[in-house]
């Protein structure tokens, strides 16, 4: 695997000042993989990306980037990614064609490459109706289309996405998942953080979820499911409340009760035999919803319920 | 040593004229898409303008001809021109590499998205610092044309003290870049903009600094526009010497150090 790995990394560190943002994760990501980093605010993915994207120096650790070293090589690797950060930075003084034209000319496009390529990417993102409009009217998801298509400028091997859908309506997301997987069908590198569940189970082929700085779990959304989680999840609402009683009457049923503050999900691998065991104990619940575990009981179960910011 | 800090400010990242060339070019579309922009390059330039009518010719009225320490005597708007045109230029640039680079790096976050490409810090502060000159250029060219026609100087000499100018605008774009590195907020640009108008009034701009206490002659030696003055009004007065030799290699070392610095400062800051 290493001598096909895009992304090597071990024992990763990034520290600002005494604050430990990334504590020594090992990473490998192949090439034509789309990787996922999913974890609460403030988990670290943000800063493994930038120093994936060489805009930020490793404090310690190993960390090569398409073979190359990142702080001697930062140009080179440069030159050969694709990056659309979490806040869109669209050049505010341009239109959208310049937004796009400007840019290839950093990577050294000449000038009537860059405007070819321009307008097939206007094409792709579809924004070839927009093209000579300023950034500032765009709606939130035709800039982050427009960020999208002018980090595949360079044609890059790789590219960095960081929350690519955070803020964007459904029909603008499920737009950009359509474009990203054609990306991937093409056989680029896909390296995404999320915090949407859901995001992470369509794009990515695997993942890794982080916490405080740490990688605290990896595997395909599949095999992440199987194991922090149950096959299926029982959602049941009582009419009544605080539900914190309820915690002994379910004993034994399922692996696993969590308690919230409006419902109880039972964690079990057979969710019917599970609400039968719930009637059967006369509990009734006035509200009963059984369904496939997903990413998201893996990712608070592993990540907990408090609230970060 | 001079050459060395060029040298190293320059080469030791690598730097490639075509990426420089790219920072200048996204300048120049967003000078092309905004006419908000032209405006404010128009308005740089009367100042200069009206500072020559007002007190070049208004006040000069008043004070006749100037005799300088080496004995040349010259009607007094002569003598002030020259240091409107290094003033201007010295303002050209620091208004783009100052106020207008801040902006960018610090709101707009123009470099953000940069920085992801090839990229380098030092060339972004190149590619900003010949954006200056272009837009200084610009100034100076037309203020000298003011100049010949107004018979202050001759064709020949504006020709020669051009260069000279846009030099003026390296060494100071250079160190403003610097100092909008360290710059807290805009508050600070008040205290930046006092400190370039002392320097107006007093380097030997409206008169020669014999006029001061010696003391002050020193210090005003020190300081940088003096030497711009003084270089630029060598040529334009069309009596070019070894000082005016010493005024250049002056602004040469200071376009050095504020390049190497700049190219550092902007290292750190960016690439956390």
């Amino acid at each position: 695997m290493t001598d096909q790995s895009l992304i090597r990394a071990r024992g990763l560190v990034k520290r600002f000042g005494d604050f430990t943002a990334v504590d020594g994760i090992d990473l490998d990501v192949a090439r034509g993989e789309a990787f996922g980093f999913l974890g609460p605010n403030g988990a670290g993915k943000s800063s493994t990306m930038r120093m994936i994207g060489c805009v930020s120096t490793p404090t310690a650790g190993e960390l090569s980037i398409l073979g190359l070293d990142p702080v001697k090589d930062g140009t080179r690797i440069r030159s050969r990614l694709g990056v659309c950060p979490q806040l869109d930075n669209l050049d505010p003084d341009l239109t959208v064609r310049e937004n796009l034209t400007t840019y290839a000319r950093y990577f050294g496009i000449s000038r009537a490459a860059a405007k070819q390529r321009a307008l097939e990417l206007l094409e792709f993102v579809q924004l070839a109706d927009r093209a000579e409009s300023k950034v500032e009217p765009l709606s939130g998801g035709m800039k982050r289309r427009l960020t999208i298509a002018r980090a595949m400028v360079n044609e890059p091997e790789l590219v960095l996405l960081d929350e690519p859908t955070t803020g964007l309506d459904p029909q603008a997301r499920h737009l950009l998942w359509e474009r990203l997987f054609r990306l991937k069908q093409q056989g680029v590198t896909l390296v995404l953080t999320t915090h949407y569940m859901d995001e992470a189970e369509q794009l990515c082929d695997r993942l890794v979820v982080m916490d405080a700085g740490k990688i605290v779990a990896e595997g395909s959304p599949r095999a992440l499911i199987e194991t922090y989680s149950t096959r299926e999840v029982v959602e049941l609402r009582f009419g009544e409340s605080p539900l914190e009683g309820f915690r002994d009457k379910l004993v034994g049923i399922g692996e696993r009760t969590d308690v919230l503050p409006d419902r109880v999900l039972l964690y079990a691998d057979d969710g019917d035999a599970a609400v039968n065991e719930v009637h059967r104990r006369e509990l009734a619940p006035s509200g009963v919803l059984v369904r496939r575990s997903t990413l998201e009981d893996v990712f608070l179960h592993l990540t907990g319920r408090t609230l970060v910011d | 040593m001079v050459t060395t800090l060029v040298a190293s400010a320059v080469t030791r990242p690598g730097v490639a004229p075509v990426r420089v060339g790219a920072v200048v070019n996204r300048n120049m579309g967003a000078l092309r898409s905004g006419a908000s922009y032209w405006l404010v390059l128009i308005s740089g330039f009367f100042e200069p303008v009206f500072y020559l009518l007002s007190i070049g010719i208004g006040v000069g009225a008043l004070v006749g001809d100037i005799t300088l320490v080496d004995g040349q005597v010259l009607p007094y708007a002569t003598f002030v021109a020259p240091a409107m045109l290094a003033t201007s230029a010295m303002n050209g640039a620091m208004a783009e590499t100052t106020f207008n680079f801040f902006f960018k790096f610090k709101y707009a976050k123009t470099y953000d998205a940069v920085l992801s490409t090839p990229v380098r810090p030092i060339e972004i502060a190149l590619g900003e610092l010949v954006w200056a000159m272009m837009r200084g250029s610009v100034y100076t060219a037309v203020f000298l044309g003011v100049m010949v026609v107004m018979k202050l100087t001759t064709i020949g000499w504006a020709l020669a003290a051009f260069p000279a100018t846009m030099l003026v605008g390296f060494a100071f774009g250079a160190v403003g870049m610097i100092f909008t590195t360290l710059m807290r907020g805009w508050q600070d640009f008040d205290l930046m903009a006092t400190a370039q108008f002392a320097l107006f009034l007093f380097s030997a701009t409206f008169a020669p600094i014999q006029n001061y206490p010696v003391v002050f002659q020193w210090i005003i030696q020190l300081t940088p526009l003096y030497h711009a003055v003084e270089m630029v009004r060598d040529l334009t007065t069309g009596h070019p010497d070894w000082g005016t030799a010493v005024h250049a290699l002056y602004l040469v070392v200071m376009m050095a150090v504020g390049l190497y610095f700049t190219g550092r400062r902007l290292e750190r800051m960016l690439l956390k």
